[in-house]
């Protein structure tokens, strides 16, 4: 006779990880507690960013609505042209004699003259461009981002320049003596139309000056000029008569009064001209777009609550002990609690900065007022960045009260690591390099996702983090948290592994 | 009373957090005093730099560290259920929490004290090899001179302030976990919201009011008159936010069930 065991009449137990989540996912939505954070934490961003916006008043310099480039972001274009216009194929060649500085702010190291193509005189339109710089030799440059280096002739010598158009492509090449030519570089501008304006351009953009004082740096600086001479001008093609005259009425933001002025004798052109080509950058006290989603600091605080409290309330009633006896694969544990929390977190947080950014996009609007255009894509980037930062925030917090089995060392530990670097690189006594270091190896690195401004080398400004500018590059940046997160899960699971419960 | 302190002193001397944590104070605030120090530099003479305020900046790191044990010593009872025990050994809760206060305050000085003089002694000796030397107009910083005397005792005191905001704010909240995110919120989000906000009024209001901002007026030393708050005004913000948050925690301990 043989004797069998007991057996439960109940199917066995699941601990698939599918189940895990699925427990997991049951644990969060049954606590009032977790939901009510979770709501709160969505609230408190959309509320503080409105707030914020509130807080910023209209603080565009130079009227709101600046010409916006053919890629959807905010562009400079002011300059003196010397223009005729140019119908189907051909080219463009001058000699450009010298180029000089404004008599009190000398020349600047972006002073530009030389030759450009334009779709047409509108700000903003497309164009391809080659010219001598003050400061940064022979350069061709197009569409307002784009910038490609040349030789690095000075300005005080000659130097030949030549542009020349086939269909949509343009080609920049430059010489020294009108009889051997290098190519510089080649774009492809989409849309151009069959008549373009072609000629000479002289622009000079705004003096910056780094001033260091109580809680950081900005710049100062102004307006600044430049006067260039030409000479051997020749078009092939179906041109017509030169016109003298400004593109942005009267210079725009960087103008001088009374510095764009041209003088013809004979073949001989004098221009002087005061502006810039090129894209706009930030800087405090510019409306971007991610200075409308301020709250996010305020929902991180409450999403790191939260993703510690995840782990250290199950430690505080003991039902961690249920879990693991649920459960015993340890580590299937933790990665269930953070699929759960990172997922919910990142649902909250996208619809909240979302929201956010659509109402402070309206408030902004009925107030006169308008962010810094980007395009479509950049500011996906930084909604759904914004939400990837307070999600993946969270989960770290989770492994580090994982870690630590306080609560309120956990949610000290990660605000200290995450929102403390943040403060003390923007709006501290740091000056700029230990600020960007502080941005580099701390999980705030992860705030430049939220940058919308990329930094540009061919325009100078101050790129400090205090003006917004991160040194990591926004994904580089993101990825900094990620390694943050991963390192302290490891961790986590290795403890949990070891220790009892 | 006094033997509600005694009570008070005997739980927070023999957990073992306590002692961790005030170390941990006087580490991380000298080590990031002596950071900044280190790392600010100043080039040329009458270059706009506050070498006092500068090697205080370790008070925004050790501040979180004392909400951590401020949080503990009310949200750490409620969690383990230790503050049935407390009240039913002290009764009158106004006693109970005033003994809290009293002991929390005397331990939080004493770290404070030795956090606050360290940085000032690591600035003296770093400051120089930053830049900050006579030629440029500045002499070394010492406790005789009456405005870096007010920084040290004013950060001190600062420190204290926050321990009692976070254990009003602990007493009214009770879960350790909530209480920390609800004291380190109120501290940090004012600098980010100054900082992103454009425009001047609301910059120079959230400063006046916010306790971090207006508290650490007291660390300056120079161009006061450029501060939005004056520092002993600011202090008495950060003050009155204490004294708030206590009577709010007071209340919410007399009128509710531990």
């Amino acid at each position: 006779m043989t004797i069998t065991g007991y057996r439960s009449p109940l199917p066995v137990g699941d601990d698939g990880f599918p189940s895990q989540v699925r427990a997991e996912w049951t644990k969060f939505r049954t606590v009032r507690g977790w939901v009510v954070g979770l709501l709160t934490a969505a609230v408190v961003t959309v509320l503080v960013s409105l707030l914020g916006a509130t807080g910023s008043g209209r603080s565009c310099r130079h009227g709101c609505t600046g010409p916006v480039g053919p890629g959807g972001e905010a562009v400079v274009d002011a300059f003196s042209f010397v223009h005729q216009p140019l119908t189907g194929d051909g080219s463009i060649t001058v000699r450009v004699t010298s180029l000089k500085g404004g008599t009190d702010t000398g020349l600047e190291p972006w002073a530009k003259a030389g030759l450009i193509v334009k779709a047409s005189t509108a700000q903003g339109s497309a164009y391809a461009a080659v010219m001598l710089t003050g400061g940064h030799g022979v350069r061709m440059q197009w569409d307002y981002i784009h910038d490609k280096a040349g030789s690095t002739s000075p300005p005080a010598s000659p130097r030949w320049l030549r542009l020349t158009r086939s269909g949509a492509t343009l080609t920049g090449s430059e010489s020294a003596d009108g009889a051997h030519w290098t190519a510089i570089g080649t774009s492809r501008l989409a849309g151009l139309p069959s008549t373009v304006q072609v000629g000479m351009f002289v622009t000079s953009p705004d003096h910056v000056e780094t001033a260091v004082h109580f809680g950081g740096s900005s710049s100062i600086g102004g307006p600044s000029s430049a006067t260039a001479g030409f000479d051997q001008v020749g078009v092939q093609g179906q041109g017509g008569p030169w016109t003298g005259g400004l593109v942005g009425g009267g210079g725009g933001p960087a103008a001088r009064p009374g510095s764009s002025s041209f003088h013809q004798a004979g073949g001989t052109f004098t221009i002087s001209g005061s502006g810039d080509i090129a894209p706009a950058v930030g800087g405090l006290g510019t409306n971007t777009v991610d200075r409308s989603l301020v709250g996010a600091f305020a929902g991180l605080m409450v999403m790191i609550v939260l993703g510690a409290m995840f782990i250290t309330a199950e430690y505080r009633r003991g039902l961690i002990r249920t879990t693991l006896t649920a459960s015993p694969r340890r580590g299937r544990v933790l990665a269930a609690k953070a699929l759960v929390l990172g997922g919910i977190a990142f649902v909250a947080a996208l619809a909240a900065s979302a929201l956010a950014f659509w109402l402070v996009g309206g408030l902004r609007r009925s107030k006169g007022d308008y962010s810094l255009p980007v395009s479509t894509l950049t500011e996906m980037r930084v909604v759904v960045g914004t939400a990837g930062i307070l999600a993946v925030t969270a989960v770290l917090a989770l492994a580090v009260g994982s870690i630590l089995r306080r609560s309120a060392g956990a949610v000290t530990a990660v605000v200290v690591l995450t929102v403390l670097p943040y403060i003390l690189a923007v709006a501290s006594v740091l000056p700029a390099a230990p600020a960007q270091w502080l941005l580099r190896v701390t999980p705030a690195a992860a705030f430049a996702i939220q940058q919308s401004i990329p930094e540009y080398p061919q325009v100078s400004t101050l790129y400090t983090p205090a003006n917004g500018y991160f040194p990591l590059a926004p994904w580089l940046g993101f990825g900094v948290l990620c390694a943050w997160t991963a390192a302290a899960l490891a961790l986590a699971v290795v403890l949990l592994r070891r220790r009892d419960a | 009373m006094n033997e509600a302190i005694h009570a008070e002193w005997t739980k927070l001397r023999t957990v073992a957090g306590t002692w961790w944590l005030l170390f941990a104070v006087i580490v991380l605030t000298t080590g990031l005093g002596a950071a900044a120090a280190a790392a600010v530099t100043c080039s040329y003479a009458g270059c706009q730099q506050d070498p006092v305020k500068i090697s205080l900046t370790g008070t925004t790191l050790g501040q979180a560290i004392i909400a951590i044990l401020a949080v503990s010593v009310i949200g750490g009872e409620y969690a383990t259920g230790m503050i049935r025990t407390t009240l039913v050994a002290v009764p009158r809760r106004s006693t109970a929490l005033a003994a809290k206060a009293v002991t929390l305050a005397a331990v939080v000085l004493a770290a404070s004290l030795p956090s606050v003089l360290g940085s000032v002694l690591l600035g003296r000796l770093l400051l120089p090899g930053s830049g900050f030397t006579a030629a440029h107009g500045f002499s070394a910083p010492s406790l005789t001179d009456p405005s870096t005397l007010r920084a040290a005792v004013g950060s001190v005191l600062y420190l204290a302030l926050i321990a009692l905001l976070a254990l009003g704010i602990a007493t009214v909240v009770r879960d350790p976990a909530v209480a920390t995110g609800v004291v380190l919120g109120l501290l940090y989000l004012s600098p980010v919201l100054v900082h992103l906000v454009s425009d001047p009024h609301w910059q120079r209001h959230l400063q006046q009011i916010s306790p971090m901002n207006a508290g650490l007026a007291i660390q300056n030393t120079t161009n006061l008159r450029g501060l939005p708050i004056s520092p002993w005004s600011g202090l008495g913000v950060l003050a009155a936010w204490a004294a708030l948050a206590l009577a709010a925690g007071g209340l919410a301990l007399r009128v509710r069930d531990a």
